[in-house]
């Protein structure tokens, strides 16, 4: 927005970032964000911040950071930014702060936190989607997210009666039959028990089914936290739940269906896909990231389905029973359906099926200055792995291939980046993936032309985002 | 012996060890896990599928739902089950003729305003199942067996699905079925199910994109944006990105880390360079400003003041230790009132 963009006289200068190259006629260009501390002193003042003025900036750039904005979360943007003018950066030629007195002991932070300049970066909510906060959604913030691992504290939530923190020696799993001939020998497992099985770790998204919902039928919300940020990726460490129903004498020949319940208020319960119970896939698990599952994600124990839409993955999960036939229940037959054009709704929809955003840059931010950017993103197949990922700058009419980082992984997201030399000309972004099966991601004009704008859930079509003048990026739709 | 004879000893007690290991496999996870009650089976297995099973024996009433609904769920759902202020409307939308169709016919209008539980729901065991097992929002499986045909006969007179006078059991409750306003409203005509378990399922996705790479379409049209009056709508984006980086967020609010600046003392601290010492929770160097506060809490203030105010420009040992604190010449007075009030005052960090 132009009031990031101090209308100040330019002052010449050298960039840093590109040796030789005098943009002095260029900061006058709409695009260019100028860096702090330039915006606010002047070639005087910098000469003596640079003879050791230290708490002249200080004062300065506070005031400086009060008067305009541009440092909006408080005066450290401005000391991190870039300026050669006497004798060089002030952040070189003198003291900081922390090069210069003694910092916090050990254990200060028993458990470890982001750094007080990383709070930008916390799950939000979308004001409006929801009436009540206990049955609502927060969203990861994937514009600042980089890889694939989406840190702990940070893994978006879906509750749908509030969360408990459950006391992990009083938590039971409970495996039973529909039927009594379905389960051999119907069992109580505690967490010990559990946790002596022989574990597995594996890396799986997790997504929504209604990520991306809110703009079926058109641009609803700004940025890719709240198109996209129902979608999380983690190491889960668990048993997979083949071993516990064949530690049951569970009769996997006439199971067909396997029904998941979780231990809290809504005990909220679905229909789980034999085939990814019997492939080993589908997880009972306690561990995320290295640690145990965080209350809002489960502690002690949830389900990990493969590929499926989050709402599989019951949370504090206490049963699952065997049968022979589907269940629709609650989040299978009232909500989780897609309503179609011709007024039906398709039931058990589970696959989230492949898919892939940008995530930097992306709707809402503003790039920082014309020339070198990567262009980088996630993609995601719940059919397996990513194949490729393509990119285009022209709003889909010409693409170029993204290098795919390792890990590559089933069912897991895949981090895709691009090298991309910005010309100060408007662009529109967009990535589409394919997957191992040959799939590839939907335009929305595809998407809409079967399933219309209604659907709320599975929403795979391929974002863009549209890049301005001004540098500032945009969310936008394209057919 | 001779190497090959080693090697082939080697494999046989690599096989051998294979095989003594699996039979002890095979016998499974002694002592991990226990048979289940059949107490404990019925107290968890409380799913009511769509074919009934786990639907317990009992009845309730349209009157006595109400007197239940008036109590425990109007608060929520409004009194005839169609607020949307906490929760999406429950009952609304369908008709005498859907009822017959078996199709709620307003699903096919794009215009129509809400979707409503019993729009959209095909299958009434899934309300029984769910109102056992989660309602009362704030109590849930609080309500008895009985209860919970009460309050969904009073739900499925308020769709206009009974009369007033209905009497919802174990038995009549499959005819209730028979006249689900939406019952055939469910396909499973796709290809989001890993496996082909359900009618209708189709062998591949519904949409065919393919990866074309130059030239693939004459232009690039806009088909919509994000309205000029959303930019706003979820705060200030500035504040939801990070500091540094190739971009920032776009400033679509007010700040309000300005509201949460630093308290100005706590900045005097720092630039004063007593935070190199000393901590506000933690000892570092010297006694952390929690433990000052409270050595002299309740103490006359301004003589309390007036000390520290000293000491802090003097300097001094022996006070918290072996450590001296060195005298603080380039400190003014005021700065150093300043610092002590806040000290005092627990160094609160705003």
């Amino acid at each position: 927005m132009s009031n990031l963009r101090p209308t100040g006289e330019a002052t010449p200068r050298t960039d840093p970032l590109v040796p030789g190259a005098d943009i002095s006629s260029a900061d006058i260009r709409a695009g260019r964000l100028r860096r702090a501390p330039e915006n606010f002193l002047t070639a005087d003042d910098i000469r003596q911040v640079g003879k050791g003025r230290r708490d002249f900036l200080r004062s300065s750039f506070l005031a400086a950071a009060a008067a305009t904005g541009a440092a909006a979360l408080g005066g450290r943007a401005a000391i991190a930014a870039t300026t050669v003018a006497g004798d060089g950066d002030p952040n070189i030629l003198t003291p900081t702060p922390w090069g210069s007195s003694l910092g916090l002991p050990v254990a200060a932070n028993p458990y470890g936190q982001p750094s007080k300049h990383e709070r930008a970066l916390v799950r939000r909510q979308s004001p409006g989607l929801t009436q009540v906060p206990a049955a609502s959604v927060s969203f990861a913030p994937l514009q600042g997210l980089f890889g694939i691992i989406t840190p702990s504290g940070l893994h978006f939530e879906r509750h749908h009666q509030g969360w408990q923190d459950i006391d992990p020696t009083r938590h039971r799993l409970m495996v039973n039959g529909a039927r009594p001939d379905f389960v051999k020998t119907p069992k109580v497992y505690t967490m010990d028990d559990i946790m002596r099985l022989p574990p597995v770790s594996r890396m799986h998204f997790i997504e929504c089914g209604a990520n991306t919902g809110m703009e079926w039928g058109n641009v609803a919300v700004p940025t890719v936290q709240y198109t996209h940020g129902m979608l999380s990726c983690s190491e889960f460490t668990g048993v997979p739940l083949r071993t516990l129903l064949e530690d049951c004498g569970a009769d996997l020949k006439a199971a067909k269906f396997v029904l998941a319940e979780g231990g809290d208020g809504s005990s909220m319960t679905r229909t789980i896909p034999i085939e990814l119970v019997l492939s080993g896939e589908v997880m009972v698990a306690y561990g995320q990231n290295g640690e145990m599952l965080r209350p809002e994600n489960g502690y002690p124990l949830r389900l990990v389905v493969p590929g499926v839409q989050g709402v599989s993955w019951a949370k504090w999960l206490r049963r699952i029973e065997v049968g022979d036939r589907p269940y629709a229940t609650k989040d299978e037959a009232v909500h989780y359906i897609d309503l179609m054009p011709d007024g039906q709704h398709r039931q058990y929809t589970s696959i989230q099926e492949c898919k892939s955003v940008i995530t930097s840059p992306s709707g809402g931010q503003t790039l920082l200055d014309k020339g070198y950017f990567t262009i980088s993103g996630l993609a995601w197949s719940g059919r397996g792995a990513v194949k490729r990922v393509d990119v285009s700058t022209d709003g889909g009419m010409n693409w170029s291939q993204a290098t795919l980082q390792t890990p590559v992984l089933s069912k897991c997201l895949t981090r895709f980046t691009l090298a991309w030399n910005w010309d100060g000309r408007p662009a529109l972004l967009q990535s589409r993936a394919t997957d191992e099966t040959g799939f590839v991601q939907p335009a929305y004009g595809q998407l809409r032309a079967v399933r219309g704008t209604r659907s709320i859930y599975h929403n795979n079509a391929i974002q863009t985002w549209q890049v301005a003048e001004s540098g500032d990026v945009n969310n936008v739709q394209i057919l | 012996m001779s190497r090959s004879c080693k090697a082939a000893l080697l494999a046989s007690a690599v096989g051998a060890l294979l095989a003594w290991t699996a039979p002890a496999l095979a016998d499974g996870f002694a002592n991990v896990g226990r048979p289940a009650t059949p107490a404990e089976i019925k107290a968890w297995d409380i799913d009511v599928g769509p074919d009934f099973a786990g639907l317990p024996k009992g009845s309730g009433t349209v009157s006595r739902g109400m007197e239940i609904w008036e109590e425990k769920c109007a608060s929520c759902h409004g009194t005839f089950g169609e607020s949307n202020s906490v929760f999406n409307p429950l009952v609304g939308g369908t008709t005498a003729e859907d009822i017959k169709t078996g199709h709620v016919a307003a699903l096919k209008r794009t215009d129509f305003p809400a979707r409503t539980t019993f729009m959209k729901v095909a299958t009434v065991s899934t309300l029984y199942d769910y109102i056992r097992r989660a309602m009362p929002w704030n109590a849930p499986k609080s309500l008895s067996d009985d209860d919970v045909y009460a309050v969904l006969a009073y739900l499925l007179n308020l769709a206009e699905i009974v009369p007033d006078d209905y009497t919802l059991t174990d038995a009549t409750i499959r005819d209730v079925q028979k006249r689900m306003p939406n019952r055939d409203g469910m396909t499973t005509a796709h290809a989001l199910w890993p496996g082909p378990d359900f009618p209708g399922m189709a062998a591949k996705p519904d949409t065919a994109n393919a990866a074309c790479m130059t030239n693939c379409k004459p232009k690039a049209e806009l088909a919509s944006q994000l309205p000029e009056h959303a930019r706003g709508a979820h705060g200030n984006i500035a504040e939801q990105n990070r500091l540094i980086g190739p971009v920032r967020g776009q400033r679509t609010g007010p700040d309000t880390a300005a509201a949460e600046a630093p308290s100005p003392a706590l900045a005097l601290a720092e630039q004063s360079g007593c935070l190199s010492c000393h901590a506000v929770d933690t000892r570092v160097v010297g006694p952390s400003y929690s433990e000052i506060a409270a050595r002299y809490r309740g103490k006359n203030s301004n003589e309390t003041a007036d000390a520290l105010v000293s000491k802090v420009k003097a300097g001094g040992d022996g006070a918290w230790g072996a450590v001296p604190m060195p005298p603080q010449d380039d400190l003014s007075i005021d700065d150093a009132k300043t610092l002590v009030a806040w000290i005092l005052s627990g160094a609160p960090q705003k």
